[in-house]
C-alpha cells in the first residue's frame, strides 16, 4: 500500500471500522512508513484535543419558547377542505345572483314595461270609445254648415272700423 | 416520532427534552453564536412538528432530525456570509496612497497568545469554524454526534465515499491548525510538566 492509497482509508482505520484484511494492509504500511506513523499519531492527537470542547446547555426558557412557537402555529382543521369548499360555493352563488340581477335590471333606454292588467284595460277603453254612436258620424257632424249659423259673428271694434274707412 | 405523528403532544415534549442539547450544541458549533444557535434549534423543532404528518420512518429519527438541522445551519451560515460580504462591499474604499496599517499579527503570534492565555477551547472552536461549512458539519456529526458514515452521508446528501473524502480533508486541515496544541513547542511542554 502506498501513502496516497492510505488517504482513502485513514478515517475508517482511525475509527476502527476497517475490515480485517484492509486493517492488516494499513498496519503493514504504517510499520514501514515513519511519515504515515507520525500522521496517525497526529490524527489521534487532534481527536484528543477536540474532546476538550465542553458542551453548552440550552438556556432556561428554551423548551417554553419552542412550545410557544408550536402553539402559535395555526392548527390544521380536519374540515378545513370543507370550509374552503363552502366558501367557494358561496362565491359561486353570489356570482350567479349578481349575474341574474344585472340581466333583469331595467334598462333606462328601453320603453317602460306594460303590466298585463293595464294592457287589457286599455283595449277595453279603446273598444268602448270606438263603439260610441256619436263618433260614428264624426266627419258629418264637423262639416255641418247649419251649425255655423247658430254661432253669432263677433262685432268689429269701432277703431278698426274707422281705419278701414280711411 | 410516530406517536407525534398520531397527534400525541406528550411525545413531542419527550423528543424536545431528549434532543434539545445535542441539537443546540451542533448548531452552536456550526454558527458559533449561542443565541443564534438556540433560535435555529427552535426552528428545527418547529419544522419537525409541522412535518410530523409527512414523517416516514425510512431512516433513524436522528438522521432525519440532523438533516433538518444541517440544512438550517448551512442556510444560516451562507446567509450570514452573504450579509457580511454585502457589508464589506458597501464599506468605503480605503485610500490606496495611505493604506491603513495591517494590525493582524502573524499566525505564530496569535497561536502563542492563545497558548499563553491557555484559551485552548477558543482556539479549537476557531479551528473548527474555519472549515468550509460542509466539512464542518461532517466533522461535528462524526466526532461529537458519533454518527456512522451512512447516517452522515444521508444527512449531508452525499455518498459514503464522498463523505470519507470530506472527513479526511477536514481532519487534515485540523491537523495543521491544531498542531500547536497537539505538538506543543518544547518550552511550553516543560511548563506544562512543571508542578504547580
Amino acid at each position: 500500500m502506498k501513502c496516497e492509497k492510505l488517504s482513502k482509508e485513514w478515517i475508517a482505520y482511525m475509527d476502527g471500522k476497517l475490515g480485517a484484511a484492509d486493517r492488516g494492509e494499513v498496519e503493514e504500511h504504517l510499520a514501514s512508513c515513519a511519515a504515515c506513523r507520525a500522521r496517525a499519531e497526529e490524527f489521534r492527537g487532534v481527536w484528543r484535543v477536540m474532546d476538550e470542547l465542553s458542551e453548552i446547555e440550552p438556556s432556561f426558557g428554551f423548551d417554553a419558547r419552542v412550545r410557544q412557537r408550536v402553539a402559535a402555529e395555526p392548527r390544521r382543521n380536519r374540515f378545513a377542505w370543507f370550509v374552503a369548499q363552502s366558501r367557494l360555493a358561496l362565491a359561486v352563488v353570489l356570482l350567479i345572483a349578481l349575474t341574474v340581477w344585472v340581466a333583469k335590471r331595467p334598462n333606462s333606454n328601453s320603453t317602460p314595461p306594460t303590466r298585463p292588467g293595464a294592457t287589457a284595460a286599455s283595449e277595453q277603453d279603446f273598444n268602448a270609445i270606438k263603439n260610441l254612436g256619436v263618433l260614428e258620424n264624426y266627419d258629418v257632424v264637423t262639416k255641418m254648415d247649419a251649425l255655423s249659423e247658430l254661432v253669432p259673428t263677433p262685432k268689429q271694434h269701432p277703431s278698426l272700423q274707422t281705419e278701414s274707412n280711411d | 416520532m410516530l406517536d407525534v405523528k398520531a397527534g400525541d403532544d406528550a411525545s413531542f415534549d419527550f423528543l424536545l427534552v431528549k434532543y434539545r442539547s445535542p441539537l443546540v450544541n451542533f448548531l452552536y458549533r456550526m454558527v458559533r453564536d449561542r443565541a443564534m444557535a438556540e433560535d435555529l434549534a427552535q426552528d428545527v423543532f418547529l419544522r419537525v412538528y409541522l412535518a410530523r404528518k409527512a414523517y416516514v420512518p425510512s431512516a433513524k429519527f436522528t438522521t432525519w432530525l440532523f438533516r433538518i438541522a444541517a440544512n438550517v445551519a448551512l442556510n444560516s451560515v451562507r446567509d450570514n456570509r452573504h450579509q457580511k460580504m454585502q457589508v464589506l462591499l458597501g464599506a468605503p474604499v480605503a485610500d490606496e496612497q495611505d493604506p491603513a496599517p495591517r494590525d493582524l499579527p502573524a499566525r505564530e503570534m496569535r497561536i502563542d497568545e492563545h497558548l499563553l492565555e491557555r484559551d485552548r477551547v477558543e482556539f479549537i472552536q476557531r479551528a473548527i469554524a474555519s472549515l468550509p461549512e460542509k466539512q464542518r458539519a461532517a466533522v461535528l456529526l462524526h466526532k461529537y454526534e458519533e454518527m456512522d458514515y451512512a447516517e452522515i452521508a444521508k444527512v449531508l446528501d452525499c455518498t459514503e465515499a464522498a463523505l470519507k473524502s470530506l472527513l479526511f480533508r477536514a481532519y487534515e486541515s485540523l491537523r495543521e491548525q491544531l498542531a500547536p496544541l497537539v505538538n506543543p513547542p518544547a518550552p511550553q511542554r516543560a511548563r506544562e510538566r512543571r508542578p504547580s
